[in-house]
């Protein structure tokens, strides 16, 4: 599946949860949330290959 | 995971209440905790007339959108900071959702003011860009809010930003700052505008997934000036403390609440010999500012029209305040 995270877009061979996604980018699910196909998931959710999907980033600072 | 409500597919999790949400049911009690907030701490009432700081983030477009849609609608103030391509980019969101909204949009831009941006300008003073940055937004919001005939400025800091600050003070002991944040501050005379927060009890998280649900078109990007800065750090903590104890942030900020209520005795601000604003020198900041590097052509403010899409005429405030 491909995955879009800060402007980059990245390959994902396996299948596999919104949450373990994010484990696999080292991000915090309080801190980012999942988009799949347009449409908010749940970290439990489950990514196949034909996915389009985004992580956004929810913190901005300054 | 179902929804809590409905049962149908959840599309959010919400840890610090133990619950998951569908897209619709999520809108729903995002909304009527807003409306809670402002009824509770008597943040907004219907005889204001409230103008929303504006920056084109996720939280103050996600504010202006809900103010309205409960039936408060507001104005909006947009500060151009000069930083290139991403206030060029911002000041657009913040000017679709005045089009969306059929509102006015007002900016005060620091490139007109002084000819320079806020890197150039914190250079100059000796001073990091996100302190200049908060001092003039402040001085500008205040002014526009009370000069316009607004009766409340509303802003978008949320859950995280209160529960960083307050981590950030209590780290280091900043009592002078301590017991400074509410929900509401509430304004004096003619010179300090009300100002109020609708989303001190909602996180970041939240308010990013409403600005997704609800099709607000946000910008992403961080802004330059905010990398490494120690709230991000702090934000960070956190959400590592909320992820294995759920509603610590709430409870944080919730505590903090209800002690700054025991605490406070808020003292009037003193007034700069100038412009008459808060100030806690003879002459505030903003007006050392404009004497050492202003253009000498006022203070200006664009309005942009009731449709957002077009600029209106541009107007002046009094010159001799500044």
């Amino acid at each position: 599946m491909k995955v879009a995270w800060e402007g980059k877009i990245y390959e994902v061979d396996k299948p596999l949860t919104a949450g373990k996604l994010l484990e696999k980018f080292s991000l915090n699910p309080e801190a980012h949330i999942v988009v799949a196909n347009e449409r908010l998931v749940t970290e439990d959710s489950r990514l196949s290959h034909e996915d389009s999907v985004r992580i956004i980033r929810v913190i901005s600072g300054g | 995971m179902k929804c809590r409500v409905c049962g149908k597919e959840a599309n959010i999790r919400l840890s610090a209440y133990n619950t998951a949400l569908c897209a619709e049911d999520f809108l729903a009690f995002f909304e009527r905790r807003v409306a809670r907030t402002i009824q509770k701490y008597k943040l907004i009432t219907e005889a204001d007339v409230p103008l929303v700081a504006v920056s084109g983030g996720k939280d103050s477009l996600s504010l202006w959108y809900i103010l309205d849609s409960a039936g408060f609608p507001a104005d909006g103030i947009y500060i151009d900071l000069g930083i290139d391509e991403y206030s060029h980019i911002s000041f657009d969101k913040a000017r679709m959702m005045a089009a969306r909204l059929g509102r006015k949009l007002y900016r005060f831009s620091l490139p007109a003011l002084f000819r320079k941006g806020i890197g150039d300008l914190s250079k100059l003073m000796k001073r990091a860009p996100c302190s200049l940055c908060g001092v003039l937004k402040r001085y500008l919001m205040n002014k526009a809010c009370l000069d316009c005939g607004y009766t409340v400025l509303a802003t978008g800091h949320n859950l995280d930003d209160e529960a960083s600050a307050l981590f950030g003070n209590l780290l280091y002991w900043k009592e002078e700052y301590l017991f400074k944040k509410d929900v509401a501050l509430q304004g004096k005379g003619d010179y300090l505008a009300k100002k109020v927060k609708p989303f001190f009890l909602c996180s970041e998280r939240e308010a990013a997934a409403y600005a997704l649900l609800r099709q607000i078109d946000y910008v992403y990007e961080e802004c330059p000036y905010s990398i490494g800065a120690k709230s991000l750090l702090y934000k960070e903590l956190l959400n590592k403390i909320e992820m294995t104890s759920p509603a610590t942030k709430i409870r944080f900020v919730k505590g903090y609440l209800d002690r700054v209520k025991e605490q406070e005795v808020r003292v009037d601000p003193k007034r700069c010999a100038r412009c008459g604003y808060p100030s806690y020198t003879d002459i505030c900041n903003v007006c050392s500012l404009f004497e050492r590097f202003g253009t000498g052509d006022g203070l200006h403010v664009e309005c942009y029209g009731q449709t957002g899409e077009t600029p209106g005429q541009e107007t002046s405030f009094e010159a001799d305040r500044v």
